[in-house]
Parts: structure tokens; sequence; C-alpha cells
């Protein structure tokens, strides 16, 4: 469950995401749509406190991960980032084997025995239905697959370190129709088990796959939540005027 | 008229360049092209004899050796490890990477001859090291440290952000995402720099006359005298006469070992672009404009 | 969850260890440049307090065994070589720079740019020799023995125009590849999209090129030493030989004792601060980050 209070975020001066509250619920797909560049996968990023790895990036507001406060001074990033997996846009798999791109967190984070290891590596590729295509050649540079494949590999990763959360920003957006629908079938497959946030651009995607949509907008130069609720409300009737213009494809 | 000026500025330029070319290639030919009668297998394996006129020059191939060694054992750690931090900073004005960077800065300029002052004074004299091939080799080190620093950061810092991201959100620590993840990604390209300050090094002259010293003996241990291949063309060349065949025969030695090295750097350096992003380092984005 | 706390709390240790080391690196490798001058600096000191800053330029000549320490006649002869060089090296390297980005084709800009790379990197030793074997006959023939300020600069030149040309083609290459098509637009030929958008918006970089290759042209020593004849004396024509500081430094160090040899490290010092203003000059105009 991801819960955020007053969440504005901030580049140097510059805002990028304004007073943001915000519920996921648990074992539900929420979807997070809007035009781009209004701070959605900033807003993402601030949720495993990614926004870290930028130097002038600051947040002001709560935000509460599997009741945790994400700012807690006394936990460390790389715990909290170990129970919130994150998908990119673009398929980031690591320039070494399929099996290293799986084993090498879970090693880090503590498991050493190869039986294990070789375990979790086989039930996260049949999670993501890559583990036929690929056992044969588990050895092979993760670099050797396809676009569509690598992305189901970096889901593969996250899945590996039993995450109860996975961001996604635009999973799908640099993968071709094929592949694409595939991802989408793997995140609908993923659904009970996980609290999902997808950043996606493409409303009919939202639509099919989520369960909750929150709308963001951008507002004096930064991004706010302007409509959010269960997906069929949201997309049947909007409340504010901006999002039904948005939804019917009149504005942004 | 306008296309008369045109022509002619590109007349002008191209023979510039046709000039530039033909002058470098003939130095490079002609520094093969003289030395080359003169190689052979005894010439690399006897030592020097009759002042360096006849005989080989075998111990003088070995103290290079030697030197390069001490130079490239201090040296090339120091550079990972300092490389390491300052490809991860932000170099923010007056901020101590900053600062630390244009210390490097100058250290890479100072003049090779006044290495070989600081050399003299810090490692022969205060250090009581004197004339060895310890102090020649350290002396060395510290000139080619600035180039390995910034060819290992630039290598470092070549590799996508992406890769940075997926680590971080994996939990990991920045150790681990250094040695398992940054550091392979950038090993061609540190390779690349890696065979530059070897040239360098190899290169290298006035920093070693007062620091390793010109004795053409075999140095016995690292606090041994020895001459580097450098040093023996000078020697040849200025200080005994008709020393010139040796000196060219040496001369083509050290440069044909310094074209192979290049090819290994360029072939490093192509290998290392195309591993992080699949296209050739040049880029000619600006040409089809003009 | 005990286990993965534990592991996070050993990861903060090697993170932190990870951090210190290599910090402190870089920290080690850009304080060496401050070991440098202070070394040079208390090895000065002697020559400053018993014979004064003054004398270097009011004694009648220079004769350290006979306590004459003017170095006027090598200072006026390192800043002659120097400027005769960059006169070669900048219209050439410039030239060669705007043929390679603007002219050349894409297959024969790659081979250029290597033969350019790979003259940087042949040792000043071998192009001093160079000098010495082909250049100094030809020279002669001018008047003189050959070995003159023409020939220290001719070779000199020739030694720095791969830092002008490349630096140059690095600072034309970082021209927006828009601000070239914006001339293209208004009709500018080739020639003039070069002179009136290329070149001034290159001019910083093209500067701070211009000043590293003379940092590195002051601070030449084998090529001078072997080329200009080095005879201490105000020189009153091209064809007359000189002494610059760096050889004067390679030539006395050797049996420089005491204040004499006090004196040459003055002269290095001198050396240092013309070389780091003109490297943090050129810092100002970019090219050193390229």
């Amino acid at each position: 469950m991801i819960q955020t209070q007053s969440l504005s975020v901030y580049y140097g001066d510059k805002q990028a995401v304004r007073d943001v509250t915000f519920h996921a619920p648990a074992g539900k797909i929420t979807a997070i749509v809007g035009p781009s560049g209004c701070g959605k996968s900033t807003f993402l990023s601030s949720l495993n406190r990614m926004t870290d790895l930028i130097p002038s990036a600051r947040i002001e507001g709560q935000v509460i991960v599997n009741c945790c406060d994400v700012q807690d001074r006394n936990r460390s990033p790389a715990e909290l980032r170990r129970c919130v997996g994150m998908i990119f846009q673009k398929p980031n798999p690591f320039a070494m084997s399929i099996r290293n791109n799986i084993q090498l967190a879970v090693r880090e984070h503590g498991q050493r025995d190869r039986q294990q290891l070789n375990q979790i590596t086989e039930s996260v590729l049949r999670d993501v239905g890559l583990w036929d295509e690929v056992k044969d050649r588990l050895d092979d540079s993760a670099l050797k697959l396809s676009g569509g494949q690598q992305q189901r590999l970096c889901i593969a990763r996250a899945l590996a370190l039993k995450p109860s959360i996975l961001l996604m920003d635009e999973p799908c957006s640099a993968l071709d129709p094929i592949a694409s629908a595939t991802v989408e079938a793997l995140i609908l497959s993923l659904k009970e088990r996980y609290t999902i946030l997808i950043v996606t651009h493409n409303l009919a995607q939202a639509r099919r796959i989520s369960d909750e949509v929150a709308m963001f907008w951008m507002n004096d130069g930064a991004g706010e939540i302007i409509e959010q609720g269960p997906t069929e409300t949201v997309f049947s009737k909007p409340n504010h005027p901006i999002a039904a213009a948005y939804f019917a494809g009149t504005s942004g | 008229m306008n296309s008369l000026t045109d022509r002619l500025v590109s007349l002008m330029i191209g023979s510039a360049a046709a000039l530039v070319a033909a002058v470098l290639g003939w130095v490079l030919l002609d520094i093969l092209y003289r030395g080359i009668g003169d190689l052979s297998w005894e010439f690399l394996a006897q030592p020097p004899e009759d002042a360096g006129r006849s005989g080989g020059i075998a111990p003088i191939i070995v103290s290079t050796m030697l030197i390069l060694m001490v130079a490239l054992i201090a040296a090339v750690p120091l550079s990972l490890s300092a490389a390491a931090a300052l490809a991860q900073q932000r170099h923010r004005r007056f901020g101590w990477a900053w600062i630390a960077s244009r210390c490097l800065d100058v250290l890479a300029a100072v003049p090779s001859v006044v290495f070989g002052l600081f050399g003299n004074a810090f490692f022969c004299v205060a250090l009581g090291m004197g004339y060895s091939i310890l102090a020649g080799g350290l002396t060395l080190a510290c000139m080619i440290l600035p180039i390995l620093i910034h060819t290992t950061e630039h290598g470092l810092r070549a590799v996508p952000a992406d890769y940075h991201y997926a680590a971080a959100s994996l939990g990991l620590s920045r150790t681990t995402t250094f040695f398992r993840i940054t550091l392979p990604a950038a090993l061609p390209a540190i390779a690349a720099g890696l065979v530059l300050g070897i040239g360098r090094a190899l290169a290298e002259t006035a920093a070693l006359i007062f620091t390793a010293g010109y004795v053409t003996r075999q140095p016995e241990s690292l606090m041994g005298s020895g001459r580097s291949m450098s040093v023996h063309i000078f020697d040849m060349a200025m200080n005994v006469p008709a020393g010139d065949g040796r000196a060219n025969a040496t001369a083509a030695l050290l440069v044909a070992m310094l074209l192979i090295i290049n090819a290994a750097a360029m072939s490093l350096a192509s290998k290392a672009s195309a591993k992080l992003s699949g296209q050739t380092a040049e880029d000619m984005n600006s040409r089809q404009y003009v | 969850m005990t286990k993965w706390s534990l592991s996070t709390l050993s990861r903060l240790k090697s993170d932190w260890l990870f951090t210190v080391v290599t910090r402190s690196s870089a920290c080690v490798a850009a304080a060496i440049v401050f070991l440098v001058v202070a070394f040079l600096i208390s090895e000065s000191i002697p020559a400053i307090r018993q014979i004064g800053v003054g004398r270097f330029i009011t004694d009648a000549s220079w004769h350290p065994l006979s306590d004459q320490f003017n170095l006027t006649p090598m200072i006026v002869a390192s800043l002659t070589i120097t400027l005769g060089a960059i006169l070669i090296a900048a219209p050439l390297g410039i030239s060669a720079a705007i043929y390679c980005q603007f002219y050349a084709p894409t297959a024969i800009a790659v081979w250029y740019r290597r033969l350019i790379e790979l003259l940087s990197g042949i040792p000043s030793v071998v192009f001093g020799l160079w000098g010495l074997v082909v250049l100094a006959p030809i020279v002669a023939r001018l008047g003189g023995s050959g070995q003159s300020i023409l020939t220290a600069s001719l070779v000199l030149g020739l030694m720095i125009l791969p830092t002008v040309a490349l630096t140059t083609q690095a600072a034309l290459r970082s021209v927006p590849g828009e601000w070239l098509a914006g001339g293209a637009a208004l009709g500018f030929c080739r020639s003039s999209t070069i002179r009136r958008i290329a070149l001034p918006a290159a001019r910083r970089g093209i500067l701070g090129g211009l000043l590293l290759a003379l940092a590195r042209a002051m601070g030449e020593t084998m090529a001078v030493l072997m080329l200009a004849g080095n005879v201490v004396e105000m020189p009153d024509s091209i064809v007359a030989p000189a002494r610059t500081l760096t050889a004067n430094i390679a030539l006395e160090m050797g049996y420089a004792t005491a204040g004499h040899r006090s004196v040459l490290f003055v002269s290095g010092l001198f050396l240092i601060a013309i070389v780091a203003v003109s490297v943090s000059l050129a810092g100002f105009g970019g090219a050193v980050d390229e």
C-alpha cells in the first residue's frame, strides 16, 4: 500500500510536483496518466527515493509505503528499494548474463546458497513467461535478448527481491506493439500478488489494465493531481472539466 | 563571385591539410626507414659496446620495461580509485572535486623537465633513492597520473545512467554498483586510457635523465640506475660521435612500439563505444549542414 | 527480516569505506601538484636568498661557475622559439581541424584524425633526432650550423600542431548543428558559414587550445635541446643558435651544485608558473573540459 500526504518535489528552486495527496490500494493496479512533462515520473521516483540520485532534488510532505515513512532516517534507501521494485521506460538489463542479472541483487541482499539462487531464478523467469525462451542460455548476455524480452527480464529481476510493490514508468512505450501486448498481459497477471503503480501515456492501456486512476496535470509549472478514483468512474464520469476534455481527446 | 571565394577557401584549407598530412607522414616514414635497416635480433638481444656505437640495446629495453612497470604499479590503482570518486561527483564550481580536477589539469601541463627537477629533489635526494629505476618510475607515475585519471573518469561517466538507476532501484550498494556494473562497462575505455598512458611514459625523456640516470648496464635491482630507450636515443644522437645509426635504430623500434600501442588504444576505444552505445566514436552530426 | 538488516549494515559499512578510500585517493592525486611546487620552492629558496631575483636580469652573463646568473637570454630564447612554433602551428592546425570537421569525407576525416593523434604521441626525442638528421642540414644552407631558433621552431611547431588541431576540432564539433543549418538556410556558402558562424562560436575553445599548445611549447625540452644549438647569447637572427630555459636545466642539472643548482630550480618554478597561468586561462575557454 502506498500513501502520500501533501507531497511536493523540487529540483533546485523549481517545483516539479505540488501538494499531491494520493492513495494506491494493495493488490490493485493504479494507473497514473497525464500529458508528458507534468511530473508523473518525478512523482513515481519520489516513492522509492530514486530522487536521492539527483543532487538538487528535494522532497516535502509525507510518503508512506507499507506503513513506514519513506523519509525515515533510520531506514536505508536500499532496504526500501528492496521491497519496492521499479521498472523503467527503456529496458535496462545489465551488460552481464541473464542469470547474473537476476542473481546479483539477490546475492547482495544476503542470499548466498546456489541452489536457492537457481530456484529463485527459475521461478521469477516462469512468472514473467521467459523461462521457456531462455532456459538453455541463462549464461548468455542479457543484451542479446529482444526489447520485449529485456523488459520482462527487468521485471523478473525486480520480482526476485520479493517486493510487495512494483513501480512502472511507462514500461511498454519503448516496445513494439506485440512485445507491448505481452508485457501488458504480464502486468495483469501480477496484479493479485503485488501492488502496482503504472505511469502510462496510453489511455486505452490505462483503461484496460487498471483498477484505479490518478490524473496529473501541469498547473503553474508544477504537476498536480486533478482527478482520482476507480478507473471506470473516472473514465466515464470525470469530475474535472480538464480531465473530461483530456479523455475525450480534445485537450493535451 | 561568392562561389569563387568559396572555392578559393576550399583550396587553401585543402592544401594546408594536405601539407600537414604530408609532413607528418614524412617524419613518421623517415624515422622508420632510417632505422629499420639496423634492426636485427642481435640489436635486441645484446648489450651495447663501444659507448653504444655497436652491439645492441638489450639492457636498455629491460630498464625501460622496469621503469614502466614501476610507474604503472604506482599510478594505476591510485588513478582508478581517484577517478571513481571524481566520476561520482558533480563538479560544482569551487567544490572539492572541481578543485581536485583543476589541480590535475595543472599537473598534466607541468613540463617534463620540471618533473625531472622535482623527481631529482624529492625521490633521489629527499627520499634517498639516488639515480634509480624506482625514482624514475615514480617520477613517471606522477606524470601519467593526470592522464590516467582523466581517461578513467571519462570512461566511468560514459556508462549510461540507466545502469545506475537500475542498480539503485534494486537496492545495490554503491560499492557493488561500482565493481560489478560501472567498472566492467567502462573497462575498454579505461584500458584505452591506460594504453595511452603507457605510450606517454615510453616517450618520456627529460624527466628520466636526472631520476633514472643514464647507465647502460643492466640494473641489478630497482635501486640501480638504468637508461630508458628515449634517453639512449638522446645520448647516441648528441653525446656519442657517429652514434646516429644506433639512435635511428632505437628510434625506429620505439616508434614501432608506439604505433602498435596506438592501434591497441584505438581498437579498445572503438570497442568501448560500441559496448555502450552501438555507435562509432566519431560524431559527425554537424557535417551534413555545411 | 533480521538477516536482511544485518547485510544492510555491512553494506553501509563497505560503502563508507569505498567513499573514504576513493575520495582520499583523489585528494592525494591532486595534492601531488602542491608537492611538486613545494619542492621547487624549497630548492629555489637558497638562490632567491643568496643571489636575489634582481641578479637574474642584471648580471652580465650566464656563467654559473663564476657566479654570473643572467637568465634573460634564455627567457628570450624560450619565448622566441615558442612564438615561432605557435606561428607555424596555429594556421596549419586550425586549417587541418576545419578540413577534418567540414570538408573531408567521413572515411578520410577519421583517418586524418588518427594520423594527427598518432603524431601527438611521437616522443619529442624522436622529433629532435629527425630534426637533427633531416632538417638541420637543410636549414644550414640559410647560414649558421643548422642548429638554430628556426630549426627548433619548425620542429616544435610540428609537435604542438596536434594539440591545436585536436582542441580546435573539438571546439568546432561542439558548435550546435542548428546554427550551421541556420547559416546554410540564409544562403551562406560553405566558407562564409565557417567564417561567420562556426569559427566565432568556437572562438573560446580555439583560443584555449592555442594556450595549451603554448604551455606545451614553453615546457618542451628534448627537441629544442637537440635543435636550438644551446649557445647562451641574445639571438640576433632566426638562424642563430640559442638556449632555452628547459634546455638549460637539462644541460646543467647533471653537474650543478649549491647556488647553481638552486637557480635551475628557480627557472623550473618560472616555467611552472607560466604553464599554470596558460592552463587556467585555457580552462576558462572550456577547452580543458573536453
